[in-house]
């Protein structure tokens, strides 16, 4: 194995560095996407269970058959990775939308009255307040998106564009282990490596959720 | 002053929350909104920064129509404090109390320095200043509450029952630093209960509501406890009015009869003449149960009479020496002539 990394170290970081733009690409993007659609799913209450609906639908699309599907209705080459990234995207936004309106949901009425009582007005109250107390709920949501795309990134593989799964087709169709178990091992690291970075940042942002318990007395 | 001009709210679907509302709360003082649930209390109150909008009439502060202000401008000029105190759960004690400050376009720098001094008028040391709501109690939050609306220095004040998720020895402590801060501050106040003994106790003046969002009665504590207008607020005052209202009446004009013995019981005093207590034909000495100044209020006089071994309460002066003694029988003529006196007042 640490032969087959010597002799295709190149391949292996390349396949890695795909990897990587394919996940979080669409992770940022879907989170700038989410945020506005999640947030009218709680401005209008009645848009609340229609996008949950659709999230639902979209996420359930196989993705295969979006990879396949959507060079068709984008007019883009089969090839191309930016069928990845849109397909990821919408899975991410199909994931998070929900996730972003159930955090905002989720905050406590009695806080959001107090802020416009004290005479916040809709908007800076949205960024000020009710954001980042909806952020935990927000940030959990994001966690999965992330390493659902890290998973899937490698189904692109099968289109010829896949980042570390380039590595399973390439082992299969040499018979060989040492590429797929590769893969593998990093695709696992990355998602843990991902996973580790947004916990902390979580840790850093929302100091407040450790002393949620640590009440003293009256 | 918060005036009420005939103000109606009626909720889509029909049903009267406000029922022509007119009442005035007096500039600097304290006015407590009380009545059973469901009376139109909280919704009066909420009407006064337009967190609900009127359906007919008029809400003025210091003679100017809210309808016709910006909503956040008129809300950052009035203090709200609520039930459970409504932290934001992730700022720290200090930008809690910072934030009106912050909207009103302050630098952090003098909104944290503002929201420091105002913790410490609450009673909460320095060191609460970086937790976390979560890491309070619930009294502690209701003092972060209430430094937070005082924070921008607002003339008027809006308080949902402030006091009623605390429990009892807490909350008894927080009336007290309450009406002392509010002795320095002099606010205009709004404040809504449902417990009549507490808007007893805090307000200046009492609106009394009853269901369906009409006002029932409007007055000083004293005038519910001794002229209620109709059975509603009697009953919703107590059975006990009779008693508490000597609470507002001190015994400084309280007839005493000399220091002595009568009926057998002498009060024996110490060399420096302060009472020591009771002796009946030579016995052994019993405890007064307790003196009186001529600041205390009748309510005072009266159980230490009921409550003394002898049916005699002992006035003392400031020196705690024995001035005098109140019995029974004196203190029945006292409030019949009082009575009388007030009726005389009223018809003339």
């Amino acid at each position: 194995m640490i032969q087959y990394l010597t002799n295709n170290h190149e391949v292996v970081l390349a396949a890695l560095q795909q990897h990587i733009y394919l996940a979080l690409l669409p992770i940022l993007i879907g989170l700038v996407v989410a945020l506005p659609i999640g947030y009218l799913g709680v401005r209008f209450p009645w848009f609340y269970h229609p996008l949950v609906n659709v999230c639902g639908v979209l996420y359930s699309i196989p993705s295969l058959a979006l990879f396949v599907f959507l060079p068709v209705l984008l007019g883009t080459k089969i090839l191309a990775p930016v069928n990845i990234v849109v397909a990821l995207t919408i899975y991410t936004v199909a994931l998070l939308a929900r996730t972003v309106a159930d955090g905002l949901r989720s905050v406590d009425p009695v806080i959001t009255q107090s802020a416009t009582a004290m005479g916040y007005r809709r908007l800076r109250r949205l960024f000020d307040v009710e954001l980042p107390v909806a952020l935990p709920v927000i940030l959990a949501g994001l966690r999965v998106a992330t390493v659902s795309n890290i998973s899937l990134v490698s189904v692109g593989a099968l289109i010829g564009v896949g980042g570390l799964g380039q590595l399973f087709t390439r082992g299969f169709q040499l018979f060989y282990l040492e590429p797929i178990i590769i893969g593998i091992i990093l695709s696992v690291l990355l998602a843990g490596l991902a996973d580790l970075i947004i916990v902390l940042v979580q840790r850093a942002l929302t100091p407040w959720t450790r002393h949620q318990h640590g009440g003293g007395a009256a | 002053m918060i005036t009420f001009e005939d103000v109606v709210k009626v909720y889509p679907g029909g049903s009267t929350a406000v029922d022509h509302l007119s009442m005035e709360l007096p500039t600097g003082k304290m006015t407590v909104l009380v009545g059973p649930s469901g009376c139109g209390k909280t919704t009066s109150l909420r009407m006064i920064n337009r967190m609900v909008i009127p359906t007919s009439g008029r809400i003025l502060i210091d003679g100017k129509d809210v309808s016709g202000q910006d909503e956040a401008v008129l809300r950052r000029g009035i203090g709200y404090v609520i039930q459970h105190a409504g932290l934001f759960p992730h700022r720290t004690v200090l930008d809690n109390v910072a934030t009106v400050p912050l909207l009103l376009g302050k630098t952090r720098r003098e909104a944290r320095s503002a929201a420091m001094e105002l913790l410490e008028r609450v009673g909460l040391s320095a060191e609460f200043a970086k937790r976390y709501p979560a890491q309070l109690s619930g009294g502690q939050q209701q003092r972060v509450g209430v430094a937070r609306a005082l924070a921008a220095d607002p003339p008027v004040m809006l308080m949902d029952e402030p006091f009623s998720a605390v429990d009892p020895v807490v909350r008894e402590g927080l009336h007290r630093e309450f009406l002392r801060l509010q002795q320095d501050l002099g606010k205009t106040i709004a404040m809504v209960t449902h417990d009549i003994d507490e808007a007893i106790k805090l307000g200046d003046m009492v609106a009394v509501f009853r269901q369906g969002g009409h006002l029932a009665q409007f007055g000083t504590p004293q005038e519910l406890l001794e002229q209620p207008v109709d059975d509603f607020v009697a009953e919703f005052v107590g059975r006990d009015r009779g008693l508490r209202s000597l609470s507002f009446d001190t015994a400084a004009d309280l007839p005493v009869q000399p220091v002595g013995s009568f009926d057998g019981a002498e009060l024996v005093l110490d060399d420096a003449g302060r009472p020591l207590g009771w002796r009946r034909d030579g016995g052994t000495i019993e405890p007064t149960a307790g003196v009186f100044t001529t600041g205390d209020s009748l309510r005072m006089v009266t159980d230490l009479a009921i409550t003394s071994p002898v049916g005699v309460a002992v006035r003392v002066g400031a020196d705690g020496k024995a001035e005098g003694l109140v019995r029974h029988h004196d203190l029945v003529d006292f409030l019949a002539a009082r009575r009388d006196r007030r009726a005389a007042e009223r018809s003339a």
